[in-house]
């Protein structure tokens, strides 16, 4: 068996626009056009972009929580493209692998149903083990992410929002996964308290062996625990590459200056600002040529005309270019 | 509890409209023991269409029965129609809702259609409707207003379980495995059910004054039940000798209403001011 | 707007056919028999008779096409025969339909010439004596049964003072009028400015109420020109939703008043069980309430130019 957990071939995601008294359909937004990722076990990915790049729905999809429009999304070596359509048991077998954390730690968590029945009900569901240890699972799961396990009877309210995101982290870990999908899973939280989160993902995949995605719209915050960076702009790649590479050698000008928007703490360092202009271009009609060539600061004619392929920069480094 | 206190004395409305209606419900619960007279035997032409007195502190009708005991029996009829019919009409209108909501498509479109009918014919009308080919009584009352006003908690409820399950938490119970129906009962229900109860206090009220109109045209519960409507119908020829005898019922319902209406209004400030508005 | 209009008056004929079918279907579940021998008839008919009058009425056909025929002649604008009377449903509710539309446009003209004022004094006076005492009004006058309301108005201003008659509908002189449209008109009055009320303070607290303040408009062509124009359309919504339960209680207070409409019509013939005139009556009322209703949505276009009409 190899090492490889999940990998996504050429995913795409367009969801259509109805207008009109009989609801035709008048075009598309692309909001995924074009998503290949392969992750390995125990193994952090970090997914890049501004709002708006489809970094979330291209989550969504891998989770078949959106239904993928074309693409093959293949998790321990079984096409799972349309877990939707699948029957319960098989779905069932692959959801309990995969799970996700949000980012808004309030609209996360229903709020009519106490932890015990967060983090109990889907061991249920899945038969995860025996009725009568699912209380002693349940306290040593609130016990790993740093919870009380008396804490089990009360109700989401009751926490404050770093709290909240442990809870979120204990509902995705009841199933025991593989892989879980983070996104944005700090960003809605104090400085400090995006330290602790850190710490606990970072803790918990060494504990369980987990691999991450983690979704993120600055580099700042997967710099910490990602392998390998991937940055996306209007649903597609435009550049990959271990996360070393990203931040030492960014090939793609939008990477660029995604890396100058984060603060260095070292007052005498010298860096180019290139300050990105104006606002990402909508996904319904993205723009001809390379997408990125309206806010491109080197942008040649050839930029306009013809879409850049990935190409390989060196053995794990490619970039969607035409300048490089 | 001191703050408990407070937020209750922010919404008046709450607390009036609770205390009627408790009233009346304790009203309708222990009628035989607050009545000082049985509502249909204790006729007695010798002392029909007294004044208020202390024997019979709001008189007595034509056939000589206390009003005030069946003002008290009237409280039955009223509630339970009330209760019953407006409790179908939430329970037919949370399916359809949920379920057009929830699966979307054709059955949204089939849904939302009917919903649509139901609106563009006045609940009064169709009550008539109803009332027509089914003839008088109570067990026909139920049927007509319980299964003609589901439209406003159904479009209540598909906008709420819309807006609710494109939530975050929903589509984590998606990705842990929660089957549909799971979702629709634990998900989702749970957290529409405040609007829903707005809707349905505030439906009662309806049903309420619904009950006593079509009582009061005779298509309702016939004599000699003791419904309010029924009492103003057989009243209203005597209404510029005798007044009293309407007085008397008609204040009930009124006040019933009222009750029920202060009470809704007051769910509704609690919960969300905008939301059972913009439904409707 | 004129796709608008046109996909709206479109969506109408839809409506009134699946309104008709229902009403059609709820109003003939009965068999051809059980329809005359409670048709009115309290004589014991012999069985030669009953099958005459089935024939002549028509009843003895199967339900499917006692509804084609039914639409067929709907569609020519003929509503059928009155089992009971010698005459055509067309003609009774033509005499009743004049009596209906001057009541429950007087009860309208009512009902928005001091709702929707009294609805926005309060909003501009929030917490005043007035608004609590217009608002409790309010909702007052939407839990008062009307039929009560008309016996009390009739006992204090017939009986009492004497200075409006009691019933009837006396050719349609204003006197006769006053009663009963107030009666009418009063829960529609109470909703009005309960929804004035919310809507006015709603806009108020807008940003833009407020910039326009600060820019030193004065506080009355404030009041006028923006708030009313902003607010218009929830109350427009409201009123036209709400048309169909003052239609409704036309039913109610013109009994109560003994005034010749449709509803009185209406409820005479559910006694008599004459199906085709209740049939009629009630596809006219609830063609009033939907061309109401149509009139309203159309209007929407005029009042907000926000709205996408597309």
């Amino acid at each position: 068996m190899s090492d490889e957990l999940l990998t996504v071939k050429d995913l795409k995601v367009h969801f259509p626009v109805k207008k009109g008294i009989f609801s035709r359909i008048k075009g598309y937004v692309y909001a995924v056009d074009g998503f290949s990722i392969a992750l390995n076990k125990g193994e952090t990915l970090g997914v890049v972009g501004e709002s708006g790049c489809g970094k979330t729905t291209a989550g969504m999809a891998i989770l078949n929580l959106i239904q993928p429009t074309d693409g093959v999304i293949r998790f321990e070596s079984k096409d799972i493209t349309h877990l939707s359509s699948m029957s319960r048991a098989k779905q069932l077998d692959i959801r309990k692998k995969m799970q996700i954390i949000f980012q808004d730690p309030y609209s996360s968590l229903n709020p009519r149903m106490s932890l015990n029945q967060i983090i109990g009900v889907p061991m249920k569901i899945h038969g995860i083990c025996p009725k009568n240890e699912i209380k002693d699972r349940i306290a040593l799961i609130l016990e790993k992410v740093g919870l009380s396990p008396d804490h089990g009877k009360r109700y989401p309210h009751e926490f404050s929002g770093g709290q909240r995101q442990r809870i979120g982290i204990a509902r995705a870990l009841c199933l025991n996964p593989r892989l879980i999908i983070g996104d944005e899973p700090v960003s809605a939280l104090d400085v400090s308290i995006q330290a602790q989160i850190i710490n606990l993902l970072l803790d918990l995949q060494d504990e369980f062996n987990l691999s991450y995605i983690v979704i993120a719209h600055d580099l700042a915050v997967v710099e910490h625990i990602a392998d390998r960076i991937v940055v996306m702009y209007l649903g597609k790649i435009i550049e990959t590459a271990p996360y070393k590479d990203i931040y030492t050698n960014p090939q793609h000008p939008y990477t660029q200056a995604l890396l100058s928007s984060i603060p260095i703490p070292d007052p005498r360092a010298k860096r180019t600002h290139a300050i990105l202009q104006g606002d990402v271009p909508s996904p319904r009609n993205p723009p001809s040529g390379c997408a990125f060539h309206p806010r491109c600061p080197d942008a040649k004619d050839i930029c306009s005309q013809v879409s850049p392929e990935l190409r390989q920069i060196s053995p794990h480094h490619l970039a969607a270019c035409h300048l490089v | 509890m001191n703050q408990k206190f407070k937020k209750l004395k922010q919404n008046p409305n709450l607390v009036i409209g609770g205390t009627i209606t408790f009233i009346f419900i304790v009203m309708a619960v222990w009628a035989p023991a607050l009545s000082p007279y049985h509502p249909v035997d204790d006729a007695d032409l010798m002392v029909s269409e007294l004044p208020p007195s202390i024997t019979y502190p709001f008189g007595t009708d034509e056939q000589g029965r206390d009003i005030l005991t069946r003002v008290i029996y009237g409280s039955r009829i009223s509630l339970s129609v009330g209760l019953v019919s407006q409790a179908m009409n939430t329970i037919i209108g949370i399916i359809l809702g949920l379920t057009a909501g929830f699966f979307g498509k054709w059955w949204d479109d089939i849904v939302m259609g009917l919903t649509n009918i139901m609106l563009s014919i006045p609940s009064m009308i169709f009550a008539l409707a109803v009332m027509a080919v089914m003839g008088p009584g109570l067990m026909n009352i139920f049927l007509a207003l319980g299964l003609t006003n589901w439209a406003f908690t159904c479009r209540i409820t598909r906008s709420q379980v819309l807006s609710t399950r494109s939530l975050d938490y929903v589509k984590a119970a998606n990705a842990l495995g929660y089957s549909r129906t799971r979702i629709m009962f634990t998900q989702i229900l749970p957290n529409i059910l405040g609007p829903i109860l707005v809707v349905a206090t505030l439906g009662m009220a309806g049903a309420i004054l619904m009950e006593a109109s079509l009582s009061f045209l005779g298509l309702g519960t016939q004599p000699p039940t003791p419904s309010w409507g029924g009492m103003l119908a057989s009243a209203r020829e005597q209404m510029f000798t005798t007044p009293w005898i309407s007085i008397f019922p008609g204040m009930a319902i009124f006040f019933a209403v009222l009750g029920l209406n202060l009470f809704g209004d007051g769910l509704r400030d609690i919960l969300d001011p905008h939301l059972t508005r913009k439904a409707k | 707007m004129a796709a608008y209009t046109f996909r709206r008056i479109l969506q109408f004929f839809p409506t009134v056919f699946f309104i008709s079918l229902i009403m059609f279907g709820l109003l003939n579940v009965l068999p051809g028999d059980a329809t005359l021998m409670a048709g009115g008839s309290k004589h014991h008919l012999d069985e030669k008779t009953a099958q005459m009058l089935k024939k002549q009425l028509g009843l003895d056909r199967p339900l499917y096409v006692r509804y084609a025929s039914y639409m067929k002649n709907l569609l020519k604008g003929d509503l059928g025969r009155s089992f009971l009377r010698n005459e055509s449903v067309n003609s009774l509710v033509a005499q009743r339909i004049g009596p209906t539309l001057y009541l429950s446009t007087a009860a309208m003209v009512i009902a928005v010439g001091l709702g929707i004022p009294l609805g926005f004094l309060s909003a501009l006076k929030q917490g005043s004596f007035l608004d609590t005492l217009s608002m409790l009004g309010a909702v007052s006058g939407v839990s008062v049964p009307q039929f009560w309301l008309g016996l009390i108005l009739m006992y204090l201003f017939s009986l009492v003072l004497g200075w409006f008659p009691s019933q009837g509908y006396g050719d349609g002189h204003l006197m006769h009028l006053i009663l009963p449209a107030f009666t009418l008109g009063v829960g529609y009055m109470a909703l009005l400015a309960r929804t004035t009320r919310a809507a006015v303070v709603e806009v108020l607290t807008q940003d833009y109420i407020r910039t326009a303040r600060s820019k030193g408009l004065s506080v009355l062509i404030v009041n006028f020109t923006h708030v009313f124009r902003n607010t218009m359309v929830l109350i427009l919504t409201t009123a036209g939703l709400q048309f169909g339960s003052l239609i409704g209680q036309t039913v109610i207070v013109e009994k109560l008043f003994s005034w010749p409409g449709i509803g009185s019509l209406l409820v005479d013939s559910i006694f008599q069980r004459d199906i085709p005139v209740t049939q009629g009556c009630v596809l006219i009322i609830i063609g009033i309430f939907l061309l109401v209703n149509l009139v309203v949505d159309l209007l929407y276009g005029v009042i907000d130019p926000r709205i996408e009409l597309s």
